[in-house]
């Protein structure tokens, strides 16, 4: 089956940028324990601080990851593959299919690794919920997917680097990632949870409070943004064929 | 299921036309190409040569016009896998090694060749192993070919395969190609080298300013450039008159310069004489393929007047 073989090779790609992954790795994780070695029994907005900061820095390179596509999209135009791929039988569709596994495959590592300092500054959690938390995780990175698309056929490949990693500088911010919120109520504070990024953070104390998962608002936010991102990748993906 | 009239139905372009802003890379190209034939697209760069070949690639879709391969529209047929392509531009994927992406390239197409057969062909496998981003110019160019051959298409589009290789290169590509062609593909190829259209083709498709401007068997188009060329001067000769001479199958004008192509030289000289009879400084030659093609390039409105004539 030849999308077995494309799919291989894509996962290959990834495993071989090791720049990237190591740094999509290995920052949340220096991170984390830098930040949160001194605060183990800190708490942070009614959950504990390592737990909090745990799915921050998890969220943190999962997001990397998840944009990952977005470059690698753009260094294929750019390289021309796009194109010479276009020659052949592979549909666009199973390309960005597996970019985007592929993507995911480097996001469970990510996960596993910070759940796992997680642990060992005291985080303990029952099992059912690191894997509520895990697919809250995976869900809430459907928007960031789409991001990378969108920016991987809109920007030339040698301002894409600073793109993404400002982009996803920006969410983290806004979205509480860094260990702190910019507001605890207003307007800024609306604007904060109106971002996925927010509401990635909030999984692991959503997972271990009340109901056990997102409000309702982590939902919709978390739909909103890929129903309105979808058309958007959608016209760049048919901007970039047009120029092709 | 696939419903095209399979290899029988051939390619065939028909009124393609192609417009980037004001340049019109491609005027109302017609083209049909038998199954097996190998034909070459020869023409200087910005002739339309890559717009044509993008467009029955399917990457470029036509402003007017209409494309068949085998009985599909291009996009169609590189859909099922009956079509192969080498690029002018593109570097191949990173972070693979070359054996890795030509089988990559394989397991697209419903029967593909072997991997290692390929490599062998391509000459590639004396380096397989070597990743695709660390490679010299003219092996870059054979993992192109390899990745274009490895899908056993029908048909095989080459845009300027040999551009930027040098001697030796390119004659080891076309030893390649030769037997490759001969299995009965339809290879349609670019290239602005003459040598190579007149050695490898069956058939030369000059292009000139997005258009067709001589078609036929190499033997044809150098029979064709066989003719002679009459230069001479002669200050403000009337153009018309010196194309209604006898044996003149074109006439062109630099300043006191005259240049005539003649069917017939020997016949031209006479009538030449005998008309203008300020005519001086005569040198009549052979004409080479080469001038043959700069003449049917050229891209002066002349070069019009001289195919019209030439036709």
């Amino acid at each position: 089956m030849s999308n077995s073989t494309h799919f291989r090779y894509e996962v290959l790609r990834v495993l071989r940028n090791r720049v990237f992954y190591a740094t999509t790795l290995a920052l949340p994780l220096v991170l984390f324990f830098g930040v949160a070695s001194g605060q183990r029994h800190a708490t942070f907005n009614g959950t504990s601080f390592p737990l909090y900061f745990m799915t921050a820095m998890a969220v943190y390179g999962a997001m990397f990851a998840a944009v990952g596509p977005g470059a690698r999209i753009a260094r294929d135009i750019s390289g021309g593959w796009t194109r010479q791929l276009s020659i052949t039988p592979l549909r666009a569709r199973t390309d960005l299919t597996a970019k985007v596994v592929s993507a995911y495959l480097l996001v469970l590592p990510t996960l596993l690794l910070l759940y796992l300092a997680g642990v060992s500054l005291g985080v303990r959690l029952a099992a059912g919920q690191w894997l509520a938390m895990t697919g809250l995780i995976l869900v809430g990175l459907v928007p960031f997917v789409v991001i990378g698309f969108v920016v991987g056929y809109l920007m030339p490949v040698d301002a894409l680097t600073p793109a993404l990693g400002g982009i996803v500088v920006l969410f983290s911010l806004f979205g509480g990632v860094y260990g702190f919120e910019l507001a605890k109520s207003g307007f800024l504070f609306e604007v904060m949870r109106a971002l996925p990024s927010y509401w990635l953070v909030q999984a692991g104390k959503s997972v271990t409070q009340g109901g056990g998962g997102w409000p309702g608002q982590a939902w919709l936010v978390i739909a909103a943004w890929t129903i309105l991102l979808v058309p958007v990748a959608g016209l760049a993906y048919r901007r970039n064929a047009a120029r092709a | 299921m696939v419903t095209g009239t399979g290899p029988d139905g051939g390619i065939v372009l028909s009124q393609l036309s192609k417009s980037y802003g004001a340049v019109r890379a491609v005027r109302s190209l017609d083209l049909v190409i038998a199954p097996g034939e190998t034909v070459a697209l020869l023409g200087p760069n910005g002739a339309g040569k890559t717009t044509t070949i993008d467009m029955m690639l399917g990457l470029t879709r036509p402003d007017h016009g209409t494309i068949s391969v085998f009985g599909l529209p291009p996009a169609k047929a590189v859909q099922a896998g009956w079509v192969g392509g080498m690029l002018q531009t593109g570097s191949p994927l990173d972070h693979l090694r070359v054996r890795e992406l030509v089988a990559l390239t394989a397991s697209y197409y419903p029967a593909p060749l072997g991997v290692d057969d390929v490599l062998n062909l391509t000459g590639a496998d004396a380096f397989a192993g070597q990743w695709t981003t660390k490679l010299s110019g003219g092996q870059a160019q054979r993992v192109r070919f390899a990745t274009a051959l490895v899908g056993d298409p029908d048909l095989l589009v080459l845009d300027e395969p040999t551009a930027g290789i040098d001697v030796g290169g390119r004659r080891d590509f076309w030893r390649s190609m030769r037997d490759i062609a001969g299995q009965g593909k339809t290879v349609v190829f670019a290239t602005h080298y003459l040598e190579e259209a007149d050695a490898y083709a069956d058939r030369i498709v000059l292009v000139a300013n997005g258009a067709v401007v001589a078609d036929g068997p190499a033997t044809e188009i150098k029979a064709q450039a066989a003719s002679r060329t009459i230069r001479a001067t002669l200050p403000d000769a009337d153009g018309a008159a010196l194309r209604a001479l006898p044996g003149v199958r074109a006439a062109d004008r630099h300043g006191d310069t005259i240049i005539l192509s003649c069917s017939d030289a020997d016949a031209a000289l006479r009538a030449l004489l005998g008309t203008f009879p300020g005519v001086r400084d005569i040198e009549v030659r052979g004409g080479s393929l080469e001038e043959a093609f700069l003449e049917l390039t050229a891209e002066t409105s002349d070069a019009v007047d001289v195919m019209e004539v030439a036709r």
